[in-house]
C-alpha cells in the first residue's frame, strides 16, 4: 500500500491510497481536481501534470525522454514536473505529495 | 498488404526534408511532417496563428464558401480561453454515467441491428448512423433529428465530384441558423440554449458566434468520427483475434482506442497562418503563408514510436497528435473516445468476426501525398459472437 496526497489548485491537500495502477488512475478515481487523465495514461494528452514535492524527487524518479518532450511544451511546466500516469503505485513512492499543475 | 491497412506517404519526406509544400487553391502549404516539429509549431500560436481568415487554417481552404469563423477553433490566446473554458465542460459531458449509458444503448442496438443482417455497407449504414445518432447525445437534443443528419449523407463538405462543395455547406449553415433560431425563440436545455443564454467575457454570445460553435461541431466531428469508426470495423475484420483478446481484457480498451485512433489519424492534417517570417526545420515560412501540423505524418515518426506502422492495440506508451496538441486540441476528442470505447467494448461482446466483401477506398490527393483515409463505401457481414 502507498499512500499519496494531492494538493489540488485549491489548495486543498487530499492524502489517498492505492497498491496498483498508475499515479493518474489514483487520482482520477479519487476525483482529483485537475487530473483529467484524458488519454487514459499513454502520454499523449498531459491532463496529468503533477509537480512532484522537492524532497520526494529521488522517490518518484525521473521522467522518460518522451515525457520530458511533452512536459517540454506545457506552460506550467519546472524541474519537478510529471506526467502522473507514467509514475506506478509502489511502496517506492509511499508518503509522496504531489501538487496539480493545473 | 492487408486491406485495412493504412500506409504512411510520408515516410521520405519526413526523413529527408521534415517538410513538404503542396498547393492549394492557391494558396501553398507547407506541411511539417515531424513529431516534435509538428507539436512545436502547434504550441507556438503567436507565430502561427489559427485566427486568420475564416476557413483559411483548413485545408483545402474554405474560404470560398464560408465567413463564419469557427469558435474556438479560429481564434488564437488570449480570447480563445474564454470561449474554449465556456465550452469545455459541456464537451467532457460524455464522461458522465447518464450519457455513457445512452451511448452504450444506442451502439448495442446498431451492432444487435447489423448481427442480423446478411450484409451491411458500413460507411452509410453503421459508421454514419452510429455518429448521427450519437451526435444527439452531445447535442442533447431528440434523438429523432439524427434522421436529419443521416439523410445529407456522408458529407457535409465534399461531395463526388468535389472536395469543396457550396451547396452542401448551405445546407448545414441554414440548418443550423433555423435551430438557432427556434431555440431563441422557445429555449430547452439543448447546446443551441445553453450557447445562447451564456456570456463571454460579460457579453452575450452573439448569433454569429453560436453559429461558430454549432459549425465546428457538425463539421470537426463528422468525417473524422465516421472514419475512425469505419476503419475500426475493417482492422477487426482482419484481426479477429483482437476482438476476442478485448473481450477478455477490456481494461485494455483505453489503450486500444488510442493506438486505433494514432493509426488512423483520422485529420490528415490541420493549417496554421505565419505571422511573420520565420523557419520549420531550416526551411523557410514568410509572413503570411500556410503551413500545416500533419497528425498523420507526426503519428508515424519512427525516431517516437516503435514498429509505427503496425498497429499494437496495448501500446503503452503512445504520445500521438491524432487530436491535435496544444490549446487547440479537439473539443470533440471526450465524445469520439467514448465512442470509440463504447464500440470496442460492444463488437467485443457481441461479434465473433466480420467478413469483408467489395469495398472502396478513400484515397486524399495531396499530391505528391497519397493518402487512404478511410473508405467511400465497404460492404461487410457481421457474425454473432458465440463465445
Ligand atoms: S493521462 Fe494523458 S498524458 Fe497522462
Amino acid at each position: 500500500m502507498a499512500k499519496v496526497t494531492f494538493v489540488t489548485p485549491d489548495q486543498e491537500s487530499i492524502t489517498v491510497e492505492a497498491d496498483s495502477g498508475s499515479v493518474m488512475e489514483l487520482a482520477v478515481n479519487n476525483n482529483i481536481q485537475g487530473i483529467d487523465g484524458d488519454c487514459g495514461g499513454v502520454c499523449s494528452c498531459a491532463t496529468c501534470h503533477v509537480h512532484v514535492a522537492a524532497g520526494d524527487v529521488t522517490k518518484v524518479g525521473e521522467a522518460s525522454e518522451i515525457e520530458q518532450d511533452m512536459l517540454e511544451l506545457d506552460d506550467n511546466a519546472n524541474e519537478f514536473s510529471r506526467l502522473c500516469c507514467q509514475i506506478e503505485v509502489t511502496e517506492a513512492i509511499d508518503g509522496v505529495v504531489l501538487t496539480v499543475a493545473g | 498488404m492487408k486491406k485495412s491497412a493504412i500506409s504512411d506517404p510520408f515516410e521520405k519526406a519526413r526523413l529527408e526534408q521534415g517538410v513538404s509544400e503542396i498547393d492549394d487553391q492557391k494558396d501553398p502549404v507547407k506541411m511539417v511532417l515531424g513529431l516534435k516539429d509538428v507539436r512545436k509549431c502547434a504550441h507556438n500560436w503567436k507565430t502561427y496563428q489559427s485566427g486568420a481568415a475564416p476557413g483559411r487554417i483548413v485545408v483545402p481552404s474554405e474560404v470560398h464558401i464560408r465567413d463564419t469563423r469557427q469558435i474556438p477553433f479560429e481564434v488564437d490566446p488570449p480570447e480563445h480561453k474564454s470561449y474554449r473554458d465556456l465550452v469545455e465542460p459541456w464537451f467532457k459531458r460524455p464522461l458522465q454515467d447518464e450519457y455513457k449509458i445512452l451511448l452504450k444503448q444506442q451502439i448495442d442496438a446498431l451492432v444487435d441491428d447489423v448481427l442480423a443482417r446478411p450484409s451491411v455497407e458500413v460507411v452509410e449504414e453503421f459508421a454514419l448512423t452510429l455518429q448521427s445518432r450519437a451526435l444527439t447525445l452531445l447535442l442533447n437534443t431528440p434523438y429523432e433529428e439524427s434522421d436529419v443528419w443521416i439523410d445529407w449523407g456522408t458529407h457535409v463538405f465534399r461531395s463526388e465530384d468535389s472536395d469543396l462543395d457550396a451547396d452542401k455547406a448551405n445546407i448545414l449553415y441554414d440548418y443550423i441558423d433555423q435551430q438557432i433560431d427556434n431555440a431563441i425563440a422557445s429555449p430547452t436545455d439543448d447546446l443551441y440554449s445553453m450557447l445562447l443564454s451564456s456570456e463571454v467575457n460579460g457579453k452575450k454570445l452573439t448569433k454569429e458566434e453560436v453559429k461558430g460553435v454549432m459549425i465546428l461541431t457538425f463539421a470537426g466531428g463528422r468525417d473524422t468520427v465516421i472514419n475512425a469508426v469505419t476503419n475500426t470495423i475493417a482492422y477487426l475484420a482482419e484481426h479477429p483475434e483482437a476482438l476476442r483478446h478485448l473481450q477478455d481484457n477490456p481494461d485494455m480498451t483505453g489503450k486500444a482506442v488510442e493506438e486505433l485512433v494514432r493509426y488512423f489519424s483520422p485529420l490528415t492534417h490541420m493549417g496554421r497562418v505565419a505571422t511573420e517570417d520565420t523557419q520549420v526545420c531550416e526551411h523557410a515560412v514568410k509572413a503570411d503563408s500556410r503551413i500545416s501540423l500533419c497528425w498523420a505524418s507526426a503519428n508515424r515518426d519512427e525516431r517516437v514510436f516503435e514498429k509505427p506502422n503496425e498497429i499494437m492495440l496495448d501500446r503503452k506508451v503512445n504520445p500521438h497528435v491524432a487530436f491535435g496538441f496544444s490549446h487547440h486540441n479537439c473539443l470533440g476528442a471526450t465524445h469520439a473516445r467514448q465512442i470509440l470505447s463504447t464500440l470496442l467494448v460492444s463488437l467485443a461482446s457481441k461479434v465473433g468476426s466480420i467478413d469483408i466483401h467489395q469495398y472502396h477506398e478513400k484515397i486524399e490527393d495531396w499530391q505528391q501525398f497519397q493518402r487512404k483515409v478511410g473508405y467511400d463505401s465497404i460492404h461487410v457481414t457481421f457474425h454473432a459472437n458465440n463465445k
